[in-house]
């Protein structure tokens, strides 16, 4: 069975690419690999869907707004556009926050919108934006608004950068005011819209406060955490239980001074590499903190992270602290996983998920003893699969060209290096730093599985019938179709009622989820009305 | 209701041949509504007497959608009805979204009901046609018939080949046709046969030449048409010339546009490209 199911992986892109128009076919076919660890085939990523085909993705406003800025809780996101856009991406659920006192400010649960109509288009809406603005300084007095612009926008010209700075003057720069030229035909993917907003962060935010808080030695940045089903708590829990600082999360469960005082810490980690690997580096070239690529996503993989933090701030103390931690923890974690070990040994899945969490999450399927025998990213690019080993032969498109360049140099003034090279050298001879490093994807699954980018919903139905995963990991605009198929979804965008899913005690969460799922037939068992009941079948006689 | 569309580069007198053919076609006694589909507003200009015409999307903007047809519809010479269209200040906003909304909502007035018998109603579109909105009059059968007003010059020439692209493109799906090509001479050698020949390439007419002459801009200077500041003039009767010949002409094509290499060595041979 094993070695059929292998050979079967082997002829999955033949077999739909088949069923493509030739070129469409011939494009695709670049976007579906068999995996070899040890010699990382190429992949095509970042490329803009072909029109006609269902896509996973989202849109470079959806990037900029909902992923990036989305999860801080203390500044005003008003959508410049008609309504959809702004309604659409309201964060109902995704993300969550804990306001330290009653009296700080939460707009998360708000959804702003200047409500674009014909008239604001056919005259320019800057005059009804500049409204809007006071309106939300009126009824919040917020201490940050950002402005995230929508296709409409771009086509008409208004130009929000321009009135963010004449509002910033007209509050005596006491509120700080910032555009995003995010509209959402500007990239390939929603990952445009996260560079426009890593872009902003850097010009507007980072470093605007050198105020050092905090009650530990050891002080870092978490990048590319999003607190989707309260992730964030559970690390800052963990943090705290080593004596870690937590200085900034990018971004969840964040308020704007976070980011104000992000440039005191003295590490930087990387969660989600797609999303915020821009930052990462800003912080490092400006202000001399070094990143590490890390993972909290699995009970190994969060006490290899832990780890590496001990290892990178050389303290005795630091690293004992730490290792009481992880065996305190993986003593729960062994326990749950030991337990539903027999329910999920031995199954199968699938992840089509994110710019990170394809990978991330095949850890903790691992962990269960399942199989990941097909992954692959919606917004993805080449260094997420191949490692950034490949960046220098990554072309610059047209679409890349949308995005604007920024030039970060040196902050002579504050620049302080954490680190020496050498010393960085060393810490690599003794532990997987992965300084600077993300070694993507293709790495950690096996030989022959499926990498796929941008799988449009046709492939998806294929994989699911030729395949027939345990549980298949995706979004909500994929859920009911797959639920239909008789096979289990999870949601990894946000965690529908379940979750936290990081950590040790996440880890322990997605464990009894997880085998709660395999082991259910519910999907299988609901049938159609058509596949319950005879059906009369006719054909026309012409 | 026969439904026109005048197009051409910007500057080579559009709004002043409409508005002169109109008069012409008003005294033949024919019921004309001509719309102004130009930000700039003065497509009206000559039919009104200069009278400053409150265009439909500032009204449309100051009093919301409750208007009546008779706040943007005025009556001109000869009884025309006059629209303007309007449109954003330069570099805001969106031009030619502002001719969607504004002929939608002529058309939500009743202002092209059968009860207002009109024989004819004219677009005055600006310049080439530069994006969608400015291709609206063309496309849902707002207009079915498109006149060029067009000179011997290259760069006219250029703008007209790409008028007749849109056409052929739209005209596939929809019933826009070409009606003509009118020649707003600007003196230059050669002129007439040069453009018989474009006009015979594109699949249509040369439908009148307008010669150059004074009168038009004495005319212009004193906010009328020429029909009705100097109606014995001989250049009156070129716009009655005109006016006849729009209301008889039968001849209404897909047109076949030209490859740019055809286009240059039209103006080579007739010598205007040296």
């Amino acid at each position: 069975m094993g070695t059929k199911k292998k050979a079967d992986l082997e002829k999955f892109r033949d077999l739909v690419v088949e069923k493509y128009p030739k070129k469409v076919g011939k494009k695709r076919a670049k976007a579906i690999i068999n995996n070899d660890p040890d010699n990382i085939p190429q992949i095509q990523a970042n490329i803009r869907t072909i029109p006609g085909i269902i896509t996973q993705r989202g849109c470079t406003y959806a990037g900029c707004k909902g992923v990036v800025l989305g999860p801080t809780r203390d500044i005003i996101n008003i959508t410049h556009g008609p309504i959809g856009c702004g309604y659409y991406s309201w964060l109902t659920r995704r993300n969550q926050t804990k306001p330290e006192t009653e009296a700080e400010a939460n707009f998360i649960t708000y959804c702003f919108s200047t409500d674009m109509q014909d008239a604001n288009i056919v005259f320019g809406g800057e005059d009804k934006l500049k409204q809007a603005i006071r309106e939300a300084v009126e009824l919040f007095n917020p201490k940050a608004i950002g402005v995230f612009s929508t296709c409409p926008v771009g086509l008409i010209g208004d130009d929000v950068h321009r009135v963010a700075k004449q509002m910033m003057e007209e509050y005596d720069n006491k509120i700080n005011i910032f555009g995003f030229s995010c509209e959402g035909y500007r990239g390939v993917s929603q990952s445009a819209g996260h560079h426009i907003a890593n872009n902003q962060l850097y010009k507007h935010l980072i470093g605007n406060d050198d105020t050092v808080n905090g009650a530990y030695k050891y002080r870092i940045n978490l990048l590319g955490e999003y607190n989707i089903g309260g992730d964030s708590f559970v690390l800052e829990e963990l943090f705290k239980k080593c004596g870690i600082e937590l200085v900034a999360t990018f971004s969840g469960n964040s308020t704007i001074s976070q980011f104000e005082q992000a440039h005191t810490a003295d590490l930087s980690m990387v969660m989600c590499h797609r999303s915020i690997n821009y930052v990462a580096e800003m912080l490092e070239t400006s202000f001399g903190i070094p990143w590490i690529k890390v993972n909290f996503i699995g009970a190994d993989a969060t006490a290899k992270a832990l780890r590496k933090v001990a290892a990178y701030f050389e303290d005795e103390e630091l690293k004992a602290k730490v290792e009481e931690v992880i065996a305190k923890e993986m003593t729960a974690v062994n326990i749950a996983r030991e337990a539903v070990l027999p329910k999920t040994t031995g199954k199968t899945s699938m992840l089509f998920v994110g710019g990170s969490r394809a990978h991330h999450y095949q850890e903790l399927f691992s962990e269960l003893g399942i199989k990941t025998i097909a992954a692959g990213y919606e917004f993805g690019h080449r260094d997420d699969y191949e490692g950034r080993r490949v960046l220098p032969s990554i072309q610059v498109d047209a679409d890349t060209r949308n995005i604007e360049e920024i030039t970060v140099t040196k902050d002579e003034k504050r620049f302080k290096e954490r680190i020496t090279k050498e010393k960085i050298a060393e810490l690599e001879k003794a532990i997987d730093l992965e300084y600077n490093e993300y070694g993507g994807l293709m790495a950690d699954m096996e030989k022959g599985t499926l990498v796929i980018d941008d799988l449009s919903h046709y492939e998806m139905d294929k994989l699911i019938e030729l395949y027939h995963p345990d549980i298949f990991c995706a979004g909500i605009k994929e859920k009911y179709v797959v639920q239909k198929m008789g096979i289990p979804l999870k949601q990894l965008h946000n965690y529908d009622s379940g979750g936290p899913y990081a950590g040790f005690e996440g880890a322990i969460n997605f464990y009894n989820d997880i085998a709660m799922m395999v082991s259910t037939s519910i999907w299988k068992e609901l049938k159609a009305p058509w596949e319950r009941e005879e059906v009369i079948e006719a054909a026309y006689v012409y | 209701m026969r439904k026109i569309a005048i197009y051409g580069k910007g500057g080579i007198g559009k709004s002043t041949t409409t508005q002169n053919t109109v008069a012409g076609l008003a005294e033949l006694g024919k019921k004309v509504m001509i719309v102004g589909c130009d930000p700039k507003a003065d497509s009206t200009r000559l039919l009104l007497h200069g009278m400053a015409q409150r265009t439909v999307l500032d009204t449309l903007r100051e009093e919301g959608e409750d208007i009546d047809l008779e706040d943007v519809l005025k009556p001109g010479f000869g009884d025309t009805k006059c629209v303007e269209s309007g449109g954003p200040e330069p570099g805001v906003g969106c031009a030619g979204r502002g001719i969607i909304t504004s002929i939608n909502l002529l058309e939500q007035l009743g202002a092209y009901d059968s009860d207002k018998q009109l024989d004819y109603v004219f677009y005055d579109v600006l310049g080439d046609v530069v994006c969608g909105g400015f291709a609206m009059p063309i496309r849902d059968g707002k207009a079915e018939e498109v006149y060029i007003v067009f000179s011997g010059e290259m760069m006219a020439m250029y703008a007209a080949n790409n008028i007749c692209k849109s056409i052929a493109k739209f005209g596939k799906a929809g019933t826009v046709r070409l009606g003509g090509l009118i020649c707003n001479s600007r003196k230059v050698d050669n002129e007439a046969n040069m453009i018989e020949e474009f006009a015979r390439k594109l699949g249509t007419q040369m439908i009148h030449f307008i010669p150059r002459d004074n009168m038009v801009q004495h005319a212009e200077i004193n906010r009328k048409t020429v029909i009705d500041h100097d109606p014995t003039h001989v250049q009156a009767d070129e716009y009655r010339a005109l006016a006849k010949k729009i209301d008889e002409n039968k001849m209404m094509v897909l047109p076949t546009p030209l490859e740019m290499e055809e286009l240059e060595s039209l103006l080579i041979d007739f010598g205007v490209l040296n």
